[in-house]
């Protein structure tokens, strides 16, 4: 489904490398989970993928079922099935959270060439949604994130996941800053999305979200780079002795 | 101190170009000494620090330049709303147009016909508030127009009108140039809305004169908009009774020149002001928004809140001042102004003022200038709406404190509806 070969990128404002050469291809119906330390790139992947500005690709290429994604605008990125939910969940003052969901549900619809939602089929979608993750209507109606603690920042993006049904869903850190009950809420949600059909890959720091995820395939990202991959007895290894082991083996 | 040459050169051009009403009436007093403060003060001049961010010379000039008609091809604004319709074209009032003026608990006249009266109530506010509003800063424009308005609607409420009050402006002549004075009495606990909107002339000067007694609610709902070519000078001049409410909201979009000053002063206590404003201006577009706002009485409340997106070269002026009197103990007073700027070209000019004399008061007041949260941006197009749209949603969100200022929410949503159109119009 995703397919990354040897992606380079650099900022686009100043003369620094960030990915090395990134390899990576998640099929369909499985689940990759991407560890490493911090500032080794992975929410710079992430980012690229999605399109966000200030970046540079210098090399190499990421296809979603074929198609090329670093030449979409992020709005068609998203309309072709990817989503990404952010580590850092962006504050909109004055945009309701229904009408900005509503909003991405149909405009996603009308780039496929499907017939939009109803207000009332939209309403009735949503609260069962956001039901099972514990969003409450006040939280609907308010502005996107404004106010919103880590946790329900967080559960607001397995919404939209659920809401927007990606095929090639990203989640960068939707663990950090949630509790215990938090994060098996927001494992619950992505389990429930779980299909033949969709991938995940799911950037983490620790053992404990990928207990409740289960993951196919685990990466090890360092430099900028994918420096091991394997089962997840790899995320194990992470938890009971660090990075430094990984580190020194590959180097 | 003696008017410079260069003013009142300017100031008796203007008025030999005018015709100013003949006289007989109540009118003909209040008219003379209008012309007299308009003497003394002479024409504004870009040199006065009230108009250094706007040039007044289009407004100023004996003849207005002429402006093309334009049809906005689309419904005219409130035109859903279950009103009173009174219309004026290019500053004349056309009875075969307006509804009937009569309804419960508010009386509706004519200026022109109680002008002509020997007593009137009108009398003690026909340019009584404007000329109060003269000082500490003159407003020339104000008082040519209480001198040379024959047009305008004069109107009493004692009760709850159960409609708003809707004045049209219709623009048919390119060089109109249209002088229209509305009074507004409202009476002990009575309470109106009214709704203007319309372009009104190639040049239109406007002033309304609004005195809420005890208790007393007005509630001022104007779209500005949308032809292009508009010059406009307005003046709202308003005295608030104890517990009394004042709420103004415009919506400017287009116009070449307009300037809406504001004019309120808080003499009962426990009054509340509440003005805001919405302006949206592309390319040959400048607009001003001047208010001042007196305290003088105890725990008083007011709010300005206007807001301005701006692109291609459009200007955009705020200057809004909060005075606070010796004794005017807690006060409560604040003031945003802020802009949008969607493109480097596009200019906000702000000059934010608290003058304060009493000690306890609370007192805020803010003004920015911005572009589009590319953060926020992003967000939203990862989530699969498309740059327009996602440029509408925060544009909108930047202007919600302006349009939450309006409390009817069938009008709201029509302006609502206006702003999105315009913004589907004005993308690139
Ligand atoms: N926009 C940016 N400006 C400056 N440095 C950046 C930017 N984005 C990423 N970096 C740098 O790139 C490296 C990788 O960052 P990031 O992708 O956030 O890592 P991770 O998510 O693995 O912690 C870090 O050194 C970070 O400081
Ligand atoms: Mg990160």
């Amino acid at each position: 489904m995703l397919e990354i070969r040897n992606l380079k990128v650099k900022l686009e404002e100043e003369d620094k490398q960030i990915l090395k050469g990134v390899d990576l291809t998640v099929d369909a119906g499985t689940v990759h989970a991407i560890m490493g330390p911090n500032g080794s790139g992975k929410s710079t992947l992430s980012y690229v993928l999605a399109g966000r500005e200030g970046y540079e690709v210098t090399e190499g290429t990421a296809t979603l079922d074929g198609a090329d994604l670093l030449e979409m605008e992020p709005e068609e990125r998203a309309a072709a099935g990817l989503f990404l939910a952010f580590q850092y969940p962006v504050e909109i003052p004055g945009v309701g959270n229904m009408t900005f969901l509503r909003t991405a549900v149909n405009a996603q619809r009308k780039a496929r060439g499907e017939e939009e939602l109803s207000a009332g089929e939209f309403l009735k979608e949503i609260r069962a949604r956001a039901k099972q993750l514990k969003i409450d209507s006040e939280m609907l109606k308010r502005p996107v994130n404004v106010g919103f603690s880590g946790g329900e920042k967080k559960r607001n993006e397995i919404l939209q996941m659920a809401m927007l049904e990606p095929k090639m869903c990203i989640l960068d850190e939707t663990d950090s800053g949630l509790d215990v009950d938090a994060m098996k809420l927001v494992a619950e949600g992505v389990n429930a999305l779980r299909d033949e059909g969709r991938a995940f890959l799911v950037i983490t720091h620790y053992q404990r979200l990928l207990d409740h995820i289960r993951p196919d395939v685990v990466h090890i990202m360092a430099g900028g780079r994918i420096v091991k991959t394997g089962g997840p007895e790899l995320a194990l290894e992470v938890e009971n002795h660090g990075y430094a082991d990984i580190l020194a083996e590959v180097a | 101190m003696a008017l410079a040459q260069a003013k009142r050169t300017a100031t008796e051009a203007r008025l030999a170009a005018l015709e100013l009403p003949a006289g007989a009436g109540w009118a003909t007093r209040a008219r003379e000494e209008a012309l007299a403060r308009l003497r003394e003060t002479g024409l504004p001049a870009r040199r006065d620090e009230y108009w250094r961010y706007t040039d007044p010379a289009t407004l100023n000039a004996p003849a207005p330049e002429p402006a093309a008609l334009f049809d906005p091809r689309e419904p005219m604004p409130f035109s859903e709303v279950d009103r009173l319709k009174v219309v004026f074209v290019d500053g004349v009032f056309d009875p075969e147009a307006s509804d009937d003026l009569s309804m419960a608990g508010i009386e509706i006249e004519r200026l022109a016909e109680t002008a002509a009266r020997d007593i009137h109530w009108a009398k003690d506010l026909y340019g009584v508030l404007e000329a109060r509003g003269q000082s500490p800063v003159p407003r020339p424009l104000a008082a040519l127009n209480t001198a040379a308005a024959t047009d305008g609607i004069v109107i009493r409420v004692t009760g709850k009108a159960p409609r708003p009050v809707s004045l049209i402006y219709l623009h048919r002549s390119e060089t109109s140039d249209a002088v229209l004075h509305h009074l507004v009495r409202v009476e002990e606990g009575a309470e109106m809305t009214l709704l203007e909107n319309g372009p009104a002339a190639a040049r239109f000067n406007k002033v309304l004169e609004v005195d809420v007694a005890d208790g007393g609610a007005f509630h001022h709902v104007r779209a500005q908009g949308r032809d292009h070519e508009r010059r406009a000078a307005t003046h709202i001049f308003a005295r608030l009774g104890e517990k009394s409410i004042f709420k103004s909201f415009t919506l400017t979009v287009n116009g070449k020149l307009t300037r809406n000053e504001t004019v309120i002063e808080l003499t009962g206590d426990n009054a509340v002001a509440h003005v805001a404003g919405a302006a949206l201006g592309d390319a040959d577009f400048h607009h001003d928004d001047t208010v001042f706002i007196t305290h003088d009485a105890v725990e008083c409340e007011s709010r300005q809140v206007f807001k301005k997106v701006l692109r291609n070269g459009a200007v955009g002026v705020f200057q809004g001042k909060i005075l606070v009197k010796p004794g005017a103990q807690k006060t409560d007073g604040y003031q945003i102004s802020q802009a949008l700027l969607l493109d480097d070209d596009s200019q906000f000019l702000a000059k934010p003022e608290l003058e304060i004399y009493a000690d306890d008061v609370i007192c805020s007041h803010g003004s920015t200038s911005g572009a589009i949260d590319e953060t926020a941006m992003f967000y939203l197009r990862s989530r699969g709406v498309p740059r327009d749209e996602a440029q509408d949603l925060l544009v909108i969100a930047f202007l919600a404190e302006a349009i939450d200022e309006i409390e009817d929410e069938a009008i709201a949503d029509d302006i609502l509806a206006r702003l999105q159109a315009w913004l589907a119009r004005h993308r690139h």
